[in-house]
């Protein structure tokens, strides 16, 4: 009896340890690239990046438009990708560091606790360029510069648009408005640049503004209640296209058009956003691009040779209305 | 006067009367606020209203629940039915979405039965890890909750997959006798459960399980198996809600469908009155559990409470439910209550607290 009880207790300890490994060799899937010794020193610059995840179409883009404008611009890349874990972030900073890589990019998972790996990094005399987001620290010469989407502008581009569309309209303009995850920056700026926008014309009203957690189900559970709570919704305003596209769906279950009955307003521009944008069902779009590769081997090259770069620097982005996305999609990437 | 006060106790006494009359005031509250708030109407063949929505939504909640109940009466907890819903519909929208004809039957039927088939070896791996190896029942799921998610990214290849099937479409809004199909297929999925464990044996057996698995095993019950197939079902429940999730907006996202919908399942069980030390489970109480959960979402949305404090809201509510669901507590107030009333009525108040 012992004997089989210490038996199956083994068996028992083989079997978690075996899961555990699957469980770790799935997380150790994304983590490539991170090994391997010091660099070689023959004038090529080496960057190490540490990506966010693969959390969506947008970041997947992201990290193809990295690697993709690494390759053009003869950039040795060592890529990871952090799983939405800061310290995988940390931990592939600090490889970076030991490598003596010449140049440190990476996205932050989250805003704070960052202090302490950039002053390695610093001491070590590698510069930092933030990509996409930006970090908390006081210090600000922990990093060179933030290269990213300006999401208040977005959102200030968004209401302008509307309040040109609107500037005839003698009656009040009845808004409804998708945020994105409460608390997170892109949601924040958007709602407040769209906010500071329409301020401009005292008919345009925000009369209902919920959160959707960028998601098309969310985005398409809350336009149903918004669609019954109020008779008149004249304009739809999402933080991002994802949450449009799950609406669309919302709207006509209730008889109207979108795009006719409701102007659809969103943010983003990835492919099935601009597929309805082209189709007429979305109105406007402004884009928040993660195209960004080719900026950031830009700005490595320059850091490298030791030029000075501003300390904060836009994405290029743009706006589309429906006959430009015609014109955008057959081209368009992500 | 005592007849009507005994059919008071009689009716409070009863296991669904406190759930009932949350998810009553709950709409009451709501109607108050707006009038038409129950209202339906008939749009396009098809009833359309928010009482409507909140049925059609709460189906795949509903099923994710059913499933969990059963594991949790054998006092197991599945962690992963979140994942599992996004891995089923993962699977079948990306089958779906390579296929030339998305509209064909064929091709719908055996995506659905690929992305059960899968699903079914998942619930097994989680069964096995707890009933044949014996790892505690939340760690065990919880490594396919982790892992489960990873892998829908990785068969959506980190997209958002949009298809544009109608047949699959159906499943999560199509229509039958003017009612979403969500609906009936939660509820045929209810009934099915109800009579596999109320008209057979079995559901007493995965009580006693949930009360005893060593107990139960010497009285001859091979509390292994039923606890394997527990999690079986729960994943077969959670396959479905994940299809009905996807058809929703006709997207699988593997990043965010099902997410914590776990945690949302594990709370309908909870407010339902089924026991987490397992050993006793109602099925209705579930389902009124999960219409509780999406009315209270759908309160959020209806009455514009702002993204900032409806967090907060939706916890003073869950716990208010929670609170008037124990009874202790609701012992405890009726005693600090009735502290005038003759001695006789006290005398007789104990016998009725044990049941409860």
């Amino acid at each position: 009896m012992r004997k089989m009880r210490s038996h199956s207790a083994s068996w028992r300890a083989a079997a978690a340890l075996a899961s555990v490994l699957l469980v770790g060799s799935v997380a150790a899937c994304g983590n490539s690239d991170t090994g391997g010794g010091g660099t070689k020193d023959d004038g090529k610059i080496t960057m190490g990046f540490s990506q966010v995840g693969a959390e969506s179409g947008w970041r997947t883009a992201n990290t193809i438009s990295i690697k993709e404008a690494a390759t053009a611009a003869g950039i040795e890349l060592k890529f990871d990708d952090a799983q939405q874990k800061q310290e995988n972030q940390i931990k592939a900073i600090r490889n970076y560091i030991q490598q003596k890589v010449d140049v440190i990019a990476f996205s932050p998972v989250v805003e704070s606790g960052w202090d302490t790996v950039l002053k390695e990094a610093k001491d070590a005399k590698i510069p930092v360029i933030l990509t996409d987001r930006s970090v908390d620290s006081a210090d600000k010469s922990l990093y060179k510069t933030f290269l990213g989407s300006d999401f208040v502008k977005e959102g200030r581009l968004a209401g302008e648009w509307l309040v040109e569309q609107k500037k005839t309209a003698s009656g009040p303009v009845n808004i409804v408005e998708l945020q994105g995850s409460t608390g997170a920056a892109p949601a924040n700026d958007r709602k407040k640049g769209f906010g500071e926008a329409i301020a401009a014309n005292p008919n345009l009203k925000v009369i209902a503004s919920q959160t959707g957690d960028f998601t098309r189900a969310g985005g398409k559970q809350v336009m149903e209640q918004f669609l019954k709570a109020n008779k008149q919704i004249d304009v739809l305003f999402a933080h991002n296209d994802d949450m449009g596209l799950g609406a669309l769906e919302a709207i006509t279950a209730a008889g109207k058009v979108p795009g006719k009955d409701i102007t659809i307003i969103t943010i983003d521009a990835v492919k099935d956003g601009m597929q309805a944008l082209a189709d007429g069902k979305f109105n406007f779009i402004a884009e928040c691009s993660p195209l960004l590769g080719p900026q950031l081997m830009d700005l490595a090259k320059k850091v490298k040779a030791g030029q000075e770069v501003p300390a904060r620097i836009e994405t290029e982005e743009t706006t589309f209305t429906q006959a430009q996305a015609k014109e955008a999609l057959p081209n368009r990437k992500y | 006067m005592n007849d009507t006060m005994s059919r008071y106790r009689t009716m409070t006494g009863h296991r669904l009367f406190w759930p009932a009359a949350v998810l009553f005031v709950m709409l009451a509250a709501n109607t108050i606020y707006r009038p038409g708030f129950l209202s339906i109407e008939l749009k396009d063949g098809h009833l359309y209203g928010t009482p409507i929505d909140i049925l059609r939504l709460s189906a795949p909640l509903i099923l994710v629940a059913l499933g969990m109940t059963l594991v949790i009466s054998t006092g197991g907890i599945d962690l992963s039915v979140g994942s599992l819903c996004a891995i089923s519909g993962a699977i079948a929208c990306m089958y779906i979405s390579k296929q030339p004809d998305q509209n064909s039957v064929g091709v719908v039927v055996t995506a659905l039965a690929m992305a059960m088939g899968v699903s079914l070896v998942l619930g097994a791996w989680n069964g096995v890890l707890v009933a044949v190896i014996g790892i505690q029942p939340i760690i065990a799921t919880l490594i396919l909750m982790v892992a489960g998610r990873g892998l829908a990214q990785l068969i959506t290849e980190g997209q958002i997959i949009t298809i544009n099937s109608e047949p699959y479409r159906a499943i999560g809004l199509g229509h039958a006798l003017t009612l979403p199909l969500a609906i009936f297929i939660a509820l045929a999925a209810a009934l099915l459960v109800a009579a596999f464990t109320r008209r057979t044996a079995l559901g007493m057996i995965i009580e006693s399980v949930g009360g005893n698995a060593t107990a139960s095993r010497l009285a001859g019950i091979r509390s292994g198996r039923v606890i394997f197939l527990a999690y079986v079902i729960s994943a077969a429940c959670a396959a479905v809600a994940g299809f009905m999730m996807t058809a929703n907006v006709s997207s699988a996202d593997g990043n965010a469908a099902g997410l914590w919908v776990e945690l949302d399942a594990i709370l309908a069980v909870v407010i339902g009155g089924t026991s987490l030390a397992g050993g006793r489970f109602f099925l209705s109480g579930t389902i009124i559990g999960a219409l509780i959960i999406q009315t209270l979402t759908t309160t959020v949305y209806a009455m514009d409470i702002s993204p900032q404090t409806s967090l907060l809201f939706k916890a003073v509510v869950v716990i208010a439910v929670c609170l008037i669901q124990a009874p202790a507590f609701r012992a405890r107030f009726s005693r600090r209550r009735r502290h005038a009333p003759p001695p006789a009525a006290i005398a007789d108040k104990p016998k009725e607290q044990v049941p409860a």
